[in-house]
């Protein structure tokens, strides 16, 4: 048996990646299968229709005259074999859109998702680019370039005695 | 007292009003002036002195207006209408206090009252700069402007009650504020809130005139670092109380009025950071301005999101028109912001540029850029219903739900980098510094994650149990890091010194308070990060109750004694007594008393959780209430891990701010304290 080989233009971080990946993709892959982990993992993606603005498992409050019924027919839908994709839409047909805990995949609600990833993926891309276009455009350093272990050794100890007198390095 | 309280904003409003208009013409005349000034019948200086004068004369009348509004409350004014809509007879005295912030109109004095406090304190410290003073000033008095007219003719706190003759009570304080924390939490966020107008003010005013050098940053990071101190802990203390009185077994539930306290904080955050590049090779100019502009911007955002009603939150206020005049002020902050900032840009080139990807300026940069990434998605999930409804007519819901899949990544990448900052370099790394900084901490990762393995922790079963594994692992490899500065610092002291552990590492924290304070705080966050990731372990049972009854949950038992009804002036409880059982013997030797108020005033409830905290769990248990029909409470049990980490690493977060806000030991004090080693360089001025 052969293990396949690892790429040599395969860097640290792609193959960081890429473990991060297959990660997500095992628990996207992984969803609930006894009724009471469904009841659970459903429950937490409505919320009680009351008006207090809390998840429907979580609805704790006094005579809260919706939670309960809510509870019972999600049981209901569970024990009916009915699959999740379904229970979701048979409440949001009941109860509106406002039901759902999170924005669905559809539709304009997929841009709630996308959105901060999108974004903050965004202004990596263009950090990265800026700081490289920035490290590209300096000129060389005026100072001598260590020529072996000892002299750097020597440079690495004034450098750290010249931060504890000064205090140059003070902040974080 | 109403009519003494109302002049007071009025003359508060008049002072505010002259402090922004001499203050401006001062500083205009002094721009301009040039030789010609002598031809100006006052002298500028003497304009912007008195504009000063009135600022400080201000603070007094808003004090005086605040405290009309707190006498009224504790003398029982039911001519006041918003003593009517917030307290009663029978509340008691430290909640008499807190009926100042419960309603709309005295949380806006108390606004106005903090901000002109901070004022107070920038106008008689103005010798330290008197120009940039001038210009801070002028900037605050515009904002307690907005303040003031808001509180003398759109809501004032002192109207009186219309028609029907003075009520004999009021109806008393929302049930949920009558709680210890209460009293303490909320000054504690507006002290964060207002505060940021401080650091927002001198960057404005430093920009308009073109101050030169950084000394401006020098002169407001303690207001800044205080700011964000109060803000860290107004947001903490706020989730201790949803924690202890809402009983719904969290701490944290995405609301809108949590998220407008929490962009704020990262904004400062970043802003802290990415502010030591300026202070230290005067890059990141542009940016750090943004940053502080955006922070302000955010706290009136986040007044504007709870006030105009756009987005519904159980902390609220009912909707009101209100909201415009928060949207025109925000319009009016952002294009003075972009005019002054367009006019000015040239000021703010860089001195410097990055030279590397792997230096200490590159991860400022990722911290900032992940923090505002994080404040984006928060914006973002809070706005949505709002976009959602005006592109396809429904309101969606973005919960917890939602911020639990974009939001938690991003923490967790955030810790990374807690790590990764202090460990490198400034300009550039080499590789044999990385190898020998990175090499423990990365060892001790791999350890902690094969560990969590080991234990029976299956990551790949639940989205939850994977981001707890890789928090705890990453904490576990960032405090090493921490730690392990501490250890090399007071090491190369040891032999230096001769001193023992203990006293080198005390010295290398005096000689660079900024900096060491700087790494608790970071530990503190680590610990909050652990607490955290305890939550994905949460579990509950639920049980009706009959005496004698027991509930399991975890290792616990617990057994109901008995059910009790009491009554007091204020309020009707039921309560439970439950022992509380480990393995057979007894744990505590009070039985828990989750108890359920009905407030007589107005017949609203509130939950009083009890709570067993330890380090590994709370046991914390909720009255839900009592089953109609047999009469029986219906107990809640929840075994919440590690929650007292996060308070635990709060309290660090704060030690370490405090410390970096001391000063460090002067530098030739600190050469003193290194016996017979001769210094390779003396430089003037502060660690910091």
């Amino acid at each position: 048996m052969r293990f396949p080989q690892v790429n040599p233009r395969s860097t640290p971080l792609k193959r960081l990646a890429l473990a991060l990946a297959v990660a997500a993709a095992v628990m996207i892959g992984s969803g609930a299968t006894d009724p009471a982990a469904r009841f659970n993992d459903l429950g937490h993606k409505m919320m009680c229709t009351c008006g207090c603005a809390q998840v429907l498992l979580e609805c704790n409050h006094v005579g809260c005259t919706v939670s309960g019924g809510m509870r019972d027919e999600l049981s209901n839908q569970i024990a009916g074999g009915q699959n999740d994709s379904l229970i979701l839409q048979s409440f949001v047909q009941r109860y509106g859109a406002t039901v759902l805990a999170a924005p669905t995949t559809q539709g304009f609600d997929l841009v709630a998702w996308i959105m901060p990833f999108a974004v903050s993926l965004l202004a990596l891309i263009g950090t990265i680019y800026l700081v490289r276009h920035w490290a590209k455009q300096q000129p060389r350093l005026a100072t001598a370039t260590p020529r072996n272990d000892q002299e750097a050794r020597e440079q690495d100890e004034l450098r750290q005695r010249i931060r504890r007198e000064t205090g140059i390095d003070g902040g974080l | 007292m109403a009519a003494f309280g109302s002049f007071a904003l009025l003359i508060a409003l008049a002072l505010a009003a002259y402090n922004l208009f001499a203050g401006a013409v001062g500083l205009r005349m002094l721009a301009v002036g040039g030789p010609n000034s002598q031809a100006w019948r006052v002298s500028p200086e003497r304009l912007a002195e008195t504009a000063r004068r009135a600022g400080i004369a201000g603070f007094v009348a808003v004090t005086a207006a605040a405290f009309a509004l707190v006498w009224s409350v504790f003398h029982n004014d039911f001519s006041i209408e918003y003593i009517v809509e917030h307290s009663n007879r029978a509340l008691p005295a430290p909640y008499k206090f807190a009926a100042l912030w419960s309603g709309q109109e005295g949380s806006l004095l108390l606004w106005a009252w903090l901000l002109a406090t901070y004022g107070f304190v920038l106008r008689l410290t103005h010798k330290a700069d008197v120009t940039l003073h001038a210009y801070a000033g002028t900037i605050l008095a515009a904002v307690q402007v907005f303040f003031l007219v808001l509180i003398n003719f759109v809501a004032p706190p002192f109207s009186l009650v219309r028609g029907g003759g003075i009520p004999d009570d009021g109806n008393g304080l929302n049930p949920l504020l009558q709680y210890p924390e209460m009293v303490i939490h909320p000054p504690m966020l507006y002290l964060g809130y207002v505060g940021f107008t401080v650091p927002f003010a001198f960057a404005l005013g430093a920009l308009m005139m073109r101050y030169p050098g950084e000394r401006w940053i020098r002169i407001t990071r303690r207001w800044t670092m205080f700011t964000w101190l109060f803000l860290t802990i107004g947001v903490f203390l706020g989730m201790h109380w949803a924690y202890a009185v809402l009983g719904w077994g969290g701490y944290w539930g995405w609301d809108p009025v949590e998220n407008a306290s929490l962009m704020p904080w990262l904004t400062g955050t970043a802003f802290l950071h990415s502010v030591m590049m300026q202070e230290k090779r005067g890059m990141m100019k542009s940016w750090n301005v943004w940053l502080i502009f955006s922070t302000f911007m955010l706290s009136i955002l986040g007044t504007l999101l709870t006030r105009a009603g756009l987005v519904s939150s159980v902390h609220a206020f009912a909707q009101s028109s209100i909201g415009t005049w928060f949207v025109w002020f925000l319009v009016i902050i952002l294009a003075v912001c972009t005019f002054t900032y367009i006019l000015q840009r040239d000021h703010l080139k860089s001195e410097h540029h990055l030279e590397s990807l792997v230096s200490r300026e590159s991860s400022f940069l990722f911290n900032n850029l992940i923090l505002l990434a994080a404040c984006f998605t928060i914006l973002w999930g809070t706005l949505f219903p709002v976009l959602s409804e005006y592109v396809d007519g429904t309101k969606k819901t973005v919960s917890g739900a939602y911020y639990s899949h974009i939001a938690v990544p991003i923490g967790v990448f955030l810790l990374f980098l807690t790590g990764v900052g202090p460990l490198l370099a400034w300009r550039a790394s080499s590789f044999k510094s990385l190898r020998k900084n990175f090499i423990l901490p990365l060892i001790v990762f791999w350890v902690a994650a094969l560990a969590f393995l080991a234990s029976g922790l299956k990551p790949w079963a639940d989205e939850g149990v994977f981001y707890s594994i890789v928090t705890w692992s990453l904490a576990a490899a960032v405090a090493t890091a921490i730690l392990s500065e501490f250890v090399r610092g007071a090491g190369v002291l040891h032999r230096q010194t001769g001193r023992n552990y203990l006293s080198s590492t005390v010295l290398l924290v005096r000689r660079s308070t900024r900096r060491y304070g700087g790494y608790v705080v970071h530990l503190g966050i680590v610990i909050i990060f652990i607490g955290f990731a305890g939550y994905a372990f949460n579990r509950s049972a639920e049980k009706e109750m009959a005496p004698g009854d027991k509930l399991q949950i975890g290792p616990y038992t617990l057994v109901n004694l008995g059910n009790t009804q009491e009554s007091n002036a204020n309020y009707d409880t039921e309560f439970s007594q439950l022992d509380v059982f480990e393995n057979g013997k007894k744990v505590l030797s009070q039985p828990m008393a989750p108890e359920k108020r009905v407030y007589l005033v107005n017949g609203q409830p509130q939950t009083m959780v009890a709570n067993h905290s330890t380090m590994r769990w709370d046991l914390y248990v909720v009255f839900e209430g009592t089953n109609p029909d047999t009469g029986m409470p219906i107990i809640k049990a929840f075994l919440n891990p590690l929650v007292m980490w996060i308070w635990v690493g709060l309290a660090v977060t704060v030690f370490g701010t405090l410390l970096a806000l001391v000063p460090s030991l002067a530098p030739g004090a600190a050469q003193t304290a290194t016996k017979g080693e001769k210094p390779v360089l003396a430089v003037a001025g502060g660690a910091d």
